[in-house]
C-alpha cells in the first residue's frame, strides 16, 4: 500500500505581522483542505509542530473541535520531516486512512538565540559566544572547501540560483533576483559565508493532506504518491551543531543514513530523481547535501554549478521556489514548504518555474540542530 | 576582593600558571570527551576519567563571528565595544577535536594545520567584581 499527498497549502513566507503563527498555520491547513476539495473534520489525524509559534495541536480552535488525534512534534529544523514521517507511518499501519501534517513559526528578527540547556548544555558554551547555528554552518563549510576544492564561485552560484528562483515564486519571501556582484560583495558574517549565502528566521505555514493511495483518485486527478519517508539522527562521528567537541573519527551525517534509508525504501537511486529539495540554510550547506545525499561526489559541486546543473532548466533543478535562501526558514514549516514545492513540481503546476519534461520523481532533505536529517522521495 | 573565577568548574585546570584542557577518556572504548562526562557517547558505558587533553593544538577548521551574538552571550561588551573574534575547532594530543574562541591576530591569519596555543582569561566580570575565566586560543608565539 502507498501512501499519497492529495493537497498541499501554504501561508506564504516572509512576514505576516498582523498573524499568529497559529494563525499562519491554521491558513496552510485551509488551503491544503481546499485543494483536496475536503473539509476540517474529514482529517482522522493530524500531526504538526513549531518552534516559536505555540503548540500546533491549538489549531483546532480555530479550524474546529472535531475530536481528532493530534499529536505536537518537535525535531528541530526536522520538525517538517518528522511530522510528515509520523503520517506516512500512521497510514502505512492502516491505523487511519486519511490526515493532516502542519508546521508553522513566528520567529523574532536576527539570529537564534537558542538556550543551551535544552540542548543538554551548559552556560558557558552559550554565554561565551559558540552557540551559534552560523559559525556551525561556516566552519563546516570551510573544512569541506578545504578537504574538496570547493571555492567561494560555488558558494556565490547556489545563492544566485536561489534569489533567481524566489524571484518567479509568488509565496517566497526574497523575491527579487541578486547578481553574482552583489552576493560576491555583501557583507561577511561568519567566514566563508556572507550576508546573502545564509537564509533568515522568518514567518510562514505549510500543510499537506495525506491518505492511503488507495482511494487518493477521489480527491485528486493527480495524486503525488510518498515513496518513502526516513528521519535519521547523529552518528557518533559526524560534524554537529551544538559541539562542544567533535571526535576524532569521522562518520557519515545523518543525512547521508537518512538519504541511503530513503533510497533503499523507495527502491531507486539518485540517478532517477528529477527534481530535487536540499536544505540550504547557507549556500555551503547545499554544496554539501548534493553529496551528502548521494547526487554527485564530494568536489564535484564546483564543476556542475559552473554548468548550471542545479538550475530549473539543469540537469539536476535543486530548489526550484528558491529553497530557504528565499523562503527564510520559519522552523515549523520549511520542511513541509520543500514538499509542498516538489508535489507543484511534479503536478505540473509551476508556472513560469515549472522543472521542463514532466519531472516524475521528486526528493526533499531537510536538516537541522543537533545532527537530524528527514529525507522524503515523492512520485508521481 | 576580587578573584579569577572559573566560568565552570572542571573545563581547564585553575587556577594555574599552565593551565591545560580537562576532559574525560573512557576506559571501555579510549574515546576521549570535551568537556567530561560521566558517560562515553561512542560505547554508551558509564565509566570514565577525568584526563588532561593537553594546551596545545592544531586548527581544523574555523570562522570568525562578525556581529555580537544575542543573549545568553554574556561579556562586558557592548554593540559599540564588541570586537569579532574567531571561532574554531581544534584538535587537542587528548584526542579530540575542542570547538573554542580563537584570538585574531592580524598577523597570524586563521588557517586550516596552524598550531594554536591554550590561554586562559577574564571573559566578563561578575556584579561582585570577580573576573569570569575562560580559555581560548591563540596562534603559537615562536
Ligand atoms: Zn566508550
Amino acid at each position: 500500500m502507498d501512501v499519497a499527498i492529495i493537497g498541499i497549502g501554504l501561508h506564504p513566507f516572509g512576514r505576516s505581522p498582523e498573524l499568529t503563527g497559529q494563525q499562519q498555520g491554521a491558513n496552510a491547513v485551509r488551503a491544503a483542505l481546499a485543494d483536496a476539495g475536503l473539509q476540517w473534520k474529514d482529517m482522522q489525524f493530524a500531526y504538526g509542530g513549531s518552534q516559536d509559534g505555540g503548540n500546533a495541536d491549538a489549531l483546532v480552535n480555530e479550524l474546529g473541535l472535531t475530536g481528532l488525534q493530534f499529536t505536537n512534534i518537535w525535531n528541530g529544523c526536522a520538525t517538517g520531516g518528522s511530522s510528515l514521517h509520523a503520517a506516512y507511518t500512521a497510514i502505512k499501519s492502516g491505523e487511519y486512512d486519511m490526515g493532516v501534517v502542519v508546521g508553522f513559526d513566528k520567529h523574532p528578527r536576527g539570529a537564534f538565540n537558542p538556550k543551551p540547556s535544552d540542548w543538554g548544555l551548559d552556560n558557558w558554551y552559550g554565554e561565551s559566544g559558540m552557540m551559534l547555528t552560523t559559525q556551525f554552518f561556516a566552519m563546516k563549510t570551510q573544512r569541506y572547501m578545504h578537504d574538496h576544492g570547493i571555492t567561494n564561485d560555488a558558494l556565490i552560484r547556489v545563492a544566485e540560483k536561489a534569489f533567481y528562483n524566489g524571484s518567479l515564486t509568488s509565496t517566497a519571501w526574497r523575491r527579487e533576483a541578486l547578481s553574482y556582484e552583489q552576493i560576491a560583495n555583501s557583507q561577511m558574517v561568519s567566514d566563508p559565508l556572507r550576508k546573502y549565502m545564509f537564509c533568515s528566521p522568518a514567518e510562514g505555514g505549510a500543510a499537506l493532506i495525506l491518505c492511503n493511495a488507495d482511494i487518493a483518485r477521489r480527491y485528486t486527478r493527480k495524486p503525488v504518491l510518498l515513496k518513502a519517508a526516513a528521519v535519521r539522527t547523529r552518528h557518533y562521528g559526524s560534524f554537529e551543531v551544538f559541539s562542544p567537541s567533535q571526535p576524532m573519527q569521522v562518520a557519515d551525517a545523518p543525512t547521508v543514513t537518512a538519504s541511503k534509508a530513503a533510497f533503499e525504501l523507495a527502491g531507486i537511486g539518485p540517478q532517477e530523481v528529477d527534481v530535487l529539495q536540499l536544505q540550504d540554510t547557507d549556500s555551503g550547506t547545499e554544496v554539501i547535501h548534493m553529496a551528502e545525499n548521494g547526487f554527485c561526489e564530494h568536489g564535484e559541486q564546483e564543476q556542475l554549478l559552473r554548468d548550471g546543473a542545479t538550475r530549473i532548466d539543469g540537469a539536476m533543478p535543486v530548489n526550484t521556489d528558491g529553497g530557504c535562501l528565499a523562503n527564510g526558514e520559519p522552523v515549523g514549516a520549511s520542511g513541509l514548504r520543500q514538499v509542498h514545492e516538489i508535489c507543484v513540481q511534479l503536478r505540473g503546476e509551476g508556472g513560469n518555474r515549472q522543472v521542463p519534461g514532466s519531472p516524475k520523481v521528486g526528493y526533499t532533505h531537510v536538516y537541522g540542530a543537533p545532527g537530524i536529517s528527514g529525507v522524503n522521495i515523492l512520485t508521481v | 576582593m576580587t578573584s579569577q573565577i572559573a566560568i565552570q568548574e572542571g573545563l581547564f585546570s585553575w587556577p594555574s600558571d599552565h593551565p591545560e584542557l580537562l576532559g574525560s577518556r573512557c576506559q571501555h572504548c579510549g574515546e576521549a570527551s570535551f568537556p567530561s562526562q560521566p558517560d562515553c557517547r561512542c560505547c554508551g558505558q558509564r565509566d570514565t576519567q577525568i584526563v588532561s587533553l593537553g594546551h596545545r593544538g592544531k586548527l581544523w577548521t574555523w570562522t570568525i563571528q562578525s556581529f555580537m551574538p544575542k543573549p545568553p552571550y554574556a561579556t562586558d561588551e557592548t554593540a559599540e565595544s564588541f570586537t569579532p573574534y574567531g571561532v574554531g575547532y581544534v584538535e587537542m594530543p587528548g584526542g579530540v577535536r575542542v570547538e573554542g574562541r580563537i584570538q585574531l591576530n592580524p598577523a597570524a591569519p586563521l588557517t586550516i594545520g596552524m598550531p594554536l596555543d591554550l590561554v586562559v582569561e577574564p571573559l566578563r566580570t561578575d556584579a561582585d567584581g570577580n573576573q569570569i575565566m575562560m580559555f581560548s586560543f591563540k596562534p603559537v608565539e615562536e
